[in-house]
């Protein structure tokens, strides 16, 4: 099992075989953030600039306009509020090709507490016109979406975990395809419908579920803009109802991109696993997962109450 | 090369022209920003009509000069000059600020050949012309990035970051100009957040500085070339200007910052400036 930090970092070093056009930019936390590793395989494109997250994402935007496709590095909080005007000013109003990449993402880094916790920047990312917003969910995953955000000409925010995430995909299965969801278990009674570290927790809650006779429909919902409406109507109107689980705060984030489905195309009950709007602490990461409410038996919880409502 | 008496004078009618263009414009429309506009009229004549590698015709062109108008509220110098270089017709400039035109309120990259970079929200061009000056030198390219900055935009912080920066990686193809007209919105610089010693200040940042009249078409040439003629950093040209220069009742006014035109005003204007209603 790789940390999704490592997967990232190996990740960009291949793309950077592959495609020259590709640079890479951090603002002083390339040990953290695995950049590090694009910088010692291509020293003349990998700009360290300092801590001066907004600097970087402006230098970005300047190597974007010169046809190169920059990946820009830092903390997941760092980058959504140090570095949103020009995210914001240049980045997506000007469309241009820049892959933000925040890593550290929810309460991955657990330790430093909630001054570095990122539990905001999906909304503040998924509120930006022409921003794309991809939140993997294991090393294959974040593997696959390197590649993919390479592909694809525009600006996209990358949301990536610190941890070691149990796998849900491996070597030779992980499609990943921006702004197509997948469905990893089919099911009856209730959708589940997860990224990046909920995914692997709904699929352990799936199994739970199966012993009460719930049978769950489990979806990786990766990319969060543009969110796969089709599947998330077509899987609502088969199971009736539907449970979102993220590592963020449940304002503006997946289950707000669900819920806007939802209310216009397919109402049914809805719950919500998330961060109920507060700011994290210190501490071990399994602990505030089970203290702040992601774990396997709060999706279970909300599962059981979405189905009451039934 | 010193500028020619003919190249001078032909200069001095284009500033001309574009200041009674800018006030015609602002007359019409009754919105937009005289005072940094009129500012920054002999920099961005010099710049477009004697100094960078632009054309027209291929606005898109890789090897291009680029230009970055970091005080994007300075749309209206920035648009009568692309249509005096011939990028679109001078018509459009009637359009100004109005709902489906092209010239938006301010430089939209989208919308308008000739812009190099859509700006607006104060502080982030210069980190943008790093990032392009840092391209030209890896592609080996050899054209030059010109950022206008505004005086009071220097009080937004990340400029200082894009100063370092463009040091760290010796970007002698980068050069910032400063519109340093001494005022902002709310007041003169000094009083809203003095900017200090700004010579000092650039060359503590390990910056060539030059400082000229920016008014004075030849001191800017001079200016330019030997910016130009640097060879191991990036230069910063601290060019001396009066706000709302060439309209009496504008001068060194914050008033005059962003407001409507009257019509007595107007036929002031155009009369100080020696046009024709």
């Amino acid at each position: 099992m790789k940390a999704m930090r490592e997967a990232y970092g190996e990740a960009l070093v291949e793309l950077g075989k592959k495609n020259p056009q590709v640079v890479a930019l951090d603002a002083d936390v390339s040990g953290s953030t695995r950049s590090a590793l694009f910088g010692q395989a291509f020293p003349d494109r990998f700009f360290n600039v300092g801590i001066a997250e907004g600097n970087m994402a402006a230098m970005a935007a300047g190597f974007a306009l010169a046809d190169k496709i920059p990946f820009i590095n830092t903390f997941a909080f760092l980058m959504a509020v140090r570095a949103t005007d020009p995210i914001r000013s240049l980045i997506a109003y000007n469309k241009l090709n820049v892959k933000v990449v925040g890593a550290y993402g929810g309460f991955s880094d657990s330790y430093d507490g909630g001054s570095h916790q990122a539990i905001e920047d999906v909304a503040i990312m998924r509120s930006l016109p022409n921003m794309k917003v991809v939140v993997p969910c294991d090393e294959y995953s974040a593997r696959a979406s390197v590649e993919a955000l390479a592909e694809y000409h525009g600006p996209v925010y990358l949301r990536l975990s610190r941890n070691e995430v149990p796998p849900v995909y491996n070597e030779t299965n992980c499609p990943f395809v921006i702004g197509k969801g997948n469905v990893l278990a089919e099911g009856k009674n209730v959708t589940i419908i997860a990224n990046g570290h909920m995914v692997h927790l709904a699929m352990e809650a799936r199994k739970l579920l199966l012993a009460e006779g719930i049978d769950a429909e489990v979806i990786d919902m990766h990319t969060v803009k543009p969110i796969d409406s089709e599947l998330v109507i077509k899987s609502a109107a088969k199971t009736g109802a539907v449970v979102t689980a993220e590592e963020a705060n449940i304002i503006g984030g997946l289950g707000s991109a669900v819920a806007e489905v939802l209310v216009a195309n397919k109402p049914v009950p809805m719950e919500f696993v998330g961060v109920k709007d507060v700011f994290g602490e210190s501490g071990a990461y399994n602990q505030l997962l089970v203290k702040y409410g992601l774990d396997t038996p709060s999706i279970v919880e909300a599962v059981r109450r979405v189905i009451a409502k039934k | 090369m010193a500028l020619t008496v003919e190249k001078v004078s032909q200069l001095q009618d284009i500033t001309k022209k574009m200041r009674i263009d800018i006030i015609d414009t602002l007359y019409k429309v009754q919105t937009g920003h005289p005072g940094g506009s009129l500012s920054a009229v002999e920099i961005m004549t010099t710049l477009y009509f004697n100094h960078m590698r632009v054309d027209c015709a291929t606005p898109g062109c890789p090897d291009r000069d680029r230009f970055i108008a970091s005080k994007g509220h300075c749309a209206p110098v920035v648009y009568t000059t692309l249509a005096c270089k011939g990028y679109f017709p001078a018509e459009e400039l009637g359009n100004l600020r109005q709902l489906g035109c092209m010239l938006q309120g301010h430089p939209d990259m989208k919308r308008i050949p000739g812009i190099d970079l859509s700006t607006g929200s104060l502080g982030l061009g210069l980190s943008v012309g790093v990032g392009l000056a840092v391209s030209a030198k890896m592609d080996n390219k050899d054209y030059n990035t010109y950022v206008l900055l505004g005086d009071g935009e220097l009080q937004e912080g990340q400029n200082w970051e894009a100063f370092m920066a463009g040091a760290k990686y010796k970007l002698n193809n980068l050069i910032a100009i400063v519109d340093y007209n001494g005022v902002q919105l709310d007041g003169t610089v000094d009083d809203v957040m003095p900017l200090g010693d700004l010579r000092k200040k650039f060359e503590a940042f390990d910056w060539h500085v030059i400082e000229c009249d920016g008014h004075d078409l030849v001191a800017l040439d001079k200016a330019f070339d030997a910016a130009k003629q640097e060879k191991g950093m990036p230069s910063v040209i601290i060019a001396k200007t009066v706000k709302g220069k060439g309209v009496s009742f504008m001068e060194g006014k914050n008033t005059w910052h962003g407001k409507a035109i009257g019509k007595q005003e107007y036929e002031t204007a155009i009369a100080e400036l020696g046009g024709s209603i």
